[in-house]
């Protein structure tokens, strides 16, 4: 199915699915059945933990999800638009490349595992090893920006792409231990202070430039307008930066 | 490394099964008001996390489900044959006041095949015996679960509390709970599990959950302590006979909170110790003392590798998870109700709106118990 097949003029074919008890291998069939039929938004009733939604979908079409949406959310998908207007379950944007995921709730453990490019929004809490094995290459740059708080090893083994949490109404810390360990690239951004005694070895506090601030600022704006949040009282200067202060934590090892 | 010697009695109910990935699931929901609710609750909230089994076990533990004879211990036994059924009711009728004896009611159901013969009896420990050794009741049963499970051929006692029952099978949950009539039984507390084996056969015995007594625990991961653990329990009484690492959590709490009368959050973190750098940097004193001699004299009921489990006992329910966690566990409160999972969609499927739902930190139980008596 081309991008090209839809022109822009034309109005956006929608359609509402009611997915009660559907079995995920079904509901999953029909979704992709109705994309190669041409709908461009598609509304899913109904969901309670149904696995694979969106994954490995690589067209510009819109998924809406009412309901919990189960593990492994969006994996491998490389485009679509998912939102979410309830909580998520384990593995969002596994291995992710392009696209967007809004969660307007919150979302369970390695959320963003391996991913490689787009973007996810969660506007509560997230759970342990998010962001682990993060990756960038040139205009590839994932973001996984939440509202709340993060458990332990968040943002383990990064290698690229952007992480940030708000801590909405939390008190620091916002991570739990083994923050950033063996991270080797991209950057966090924690609101309020970080302690050191949670930070993996690789990492460092480092001042926010001009730079970030303007990409931080663009970040929130966009977040808020998707999470349909008020962040006017979240500002930059607030945040912590940490980054890795050795691309190549292991460069040594095999040379003594 | 689990040592597995299967004898002649585990071929009938053995399963074959190759090594496939781990992903078991489990619910529990309890009321702490003590309202009871049918056994086909659980097992709708099961259906949802069907996929995290794989066919190779199911099971279900109901508290509350015997109040007509709430004061004697129920025990579930499955036999393989009529030469094993006949020498553990020798032993039983030897042992034990019989008050009532029967079959457990099952209906057919085509994914539930081979079954076992399954009877359960409602008795107590005969005077005489107990006041010949001076041993507590709960000690006595645990002897004669322990002497049944260990000599007697093709027989397996695997439910041995008061006014609870377990009831589990090779099968995916949702058949199990059919097979067995759940929806007949009303309990204030349920657990369930869909067991996906790894390491280990799927069999009748081996399905979750586990239960010694009182306790009863659904499991999912994989406890590489299981050979420390199951030879410190051994010193104690404790003989491991069910092929799977889970059977060594609910000995432990029978050990702990039974025998050691430690209260439930200090044998939660026995199990779940804190990690030594966690204890170093403990401000309180007081604590930080309690932590290191924890750690010190229950070094072998430690419990390492993966974990996600939930703990039901008369008193209540426990959700735990290891220290890093390493599996998935989700609870929620809804008025008085207590709900805990692998999945918030096999809650929101029995409680659609829950008061509050959250992901407990590694470590940290999970616990809800009764307000008064039921």
């Amino acid at each position: 199915m081309s991008k090209a097949a839809t022109g822009r003029e034309e109005e956006l074919k929608s359609v509402t699915v009611d997915a009660t008890g559907v079995y995920y291998r079904e509901l999953n069939h029909r979704v992709r059945e109705l994309v190669d039929e041409g709908y461009r938004e598609i509304i899913l009733d109904g969901v309670n933990g149904q696995r694979y939604i969106g994954d490995g979908l690589v067209d510009d079409v819109t998924i809406i999800i009412n309901g919990v949406a189960g593990n492994d959310l969006g994996a491998f998908m490389d485009g679509p638009t998912v939102i979410v207007n309830d909580n998520a379950q384990d593995g969002v944007a596994n291995t992710m490349n392009s696209g967007k995921i809004v969660v307007r709730g919150h979302a369970g453990d390695v959320l963003g595992y391996g991913m490689r490019g787009g973007k996810v929004f969660v506007t509560g809490d997230v759970g342990y090893r998010v962001g682990i094995h993060m990756k960038s290459y040139k205009e590839q740059v994932p973001v996984i920006v939440a509202g709340g708080r993060a458990g332990d090893f968040f943002g383990e083994y990064m290698a690229g792409g952007v992480m940030v949490l708000l801590g909405l109404g939390e008190e620091p810390p916002l991570t739990g231990d083994y923050l950033g360990t063996g991270m080797h690239g991209g950057n966090i951004f924690l609101r309020g202070p970080v302690f050191e005694d949670q930070l993996g070895k690789e990492v460092r506090q480092f001042p926010l430039d001009e730079e970030d601030r303007c990409f931080l600022e663009g970040l929130l704006e966009e977040f808020a307008a998707d999470a349909g949040m008020d962040l006017s009282g979240v500002k930059t200067d607030e945040f912590s930066k940490l980054s890795p202060f050795s691309h190549r934590p292991y460069g040594n090892m095999y040379c003594y | 490394m689990m040592e597995l010697v299967f004898g002649d009695q585990y071929s009938k109910w053995q399963v074959d099964t190759c090594k496939v990935p781990a992903a078991c699931g489990l619910s529990g929901i309890i009321s702490r008001d003590g309202k009871v609710l049918g056994g086909n609750v659980i097992i709708e909230s099961m259906r949802v996390i069907h996929d995290r089994g794989n066919g190779l076990g199911g099971g279900f533990a109901g508290y509350g489900i015997y109040p007509e004879h709430r004061d004697h211990y129920a025990l579930h036994i499955m036999f393989e044959g009529a030469e094993g059924r006949s020498a553990c009711e020798g032993m039983l009728e030897s042992e034990l006041e019989i008050e009532a004896a029967e079959e457990i009611n099952t209906r057919s159901v085509p994914a539930i095949q081979e079954a076992p013969e399954l009877r359960r009896y409602f008795a107590v420990p005969r005077r005489e015996k107990l006041a010949r050794e001076s041993i507590e009741p709960d000690d006595f049963m645990v002897r004669l679960v322990m002497s049944i499970n260990t000599t007697v051929p093709g027989t397996f006692v695997f439910s041995s509390g008061k006014n609870m029952g377990v009831f589990k099978a090779v099968g995916f949950a949702e058949d199990v709970g059919e097979f067995f009539r759940l929806e007949e039984y009303n309990g204030y507390t349920w657990i369930g599990h869909g067991r996906f084996p790894t390491n280990t056969p799927g069999w009748w015995g081996g399905a979750h959950p586990f239960n010694i007594l009182d306790w009863s625990v659904v499991h999912n991961g994989e406890i590489s302590s299981y050979g420390i653990n199951k030879r410190y329990l051994e010193m104690f009484g404790y003989e491991c006979t069910l092929l799977t690492d889970t059977e060594v959590m609910a000995y432990l709490f029978d050990l702990l909170v039974r025998k050691h009368r430690l209260p439930l959050e200090v044998a939660c973190s026995v199990l779940a110790a804190p990690f030594w750098k966690d204890i170093d940097s403990e401000a309180d004193p007081e604590r930080k003392a309690l932590e290191q001699a924890l750690r010190m004299t229950y070094s072998s009921a430690l419990v390492n590798g993966p974990f996600a489990v939930i703990v039901g006992y008369s008193r209540g329910m426990v959700g735990l998870n290891d220290r890093i966690k390493l599996r998935p566990l989700v609870a929620a409160y809804k008025d008085d109700y207590l709900y805990v999972s692998s999945e918030e969609s096999a809650i929101r499927q029995i409680c659609p709106r829950p008061d509050r739902v959250w992901a407990p930190k590694a470590g940290q139980p999970v616990i809800g118990e009764l307000k008064g008596d039921v």
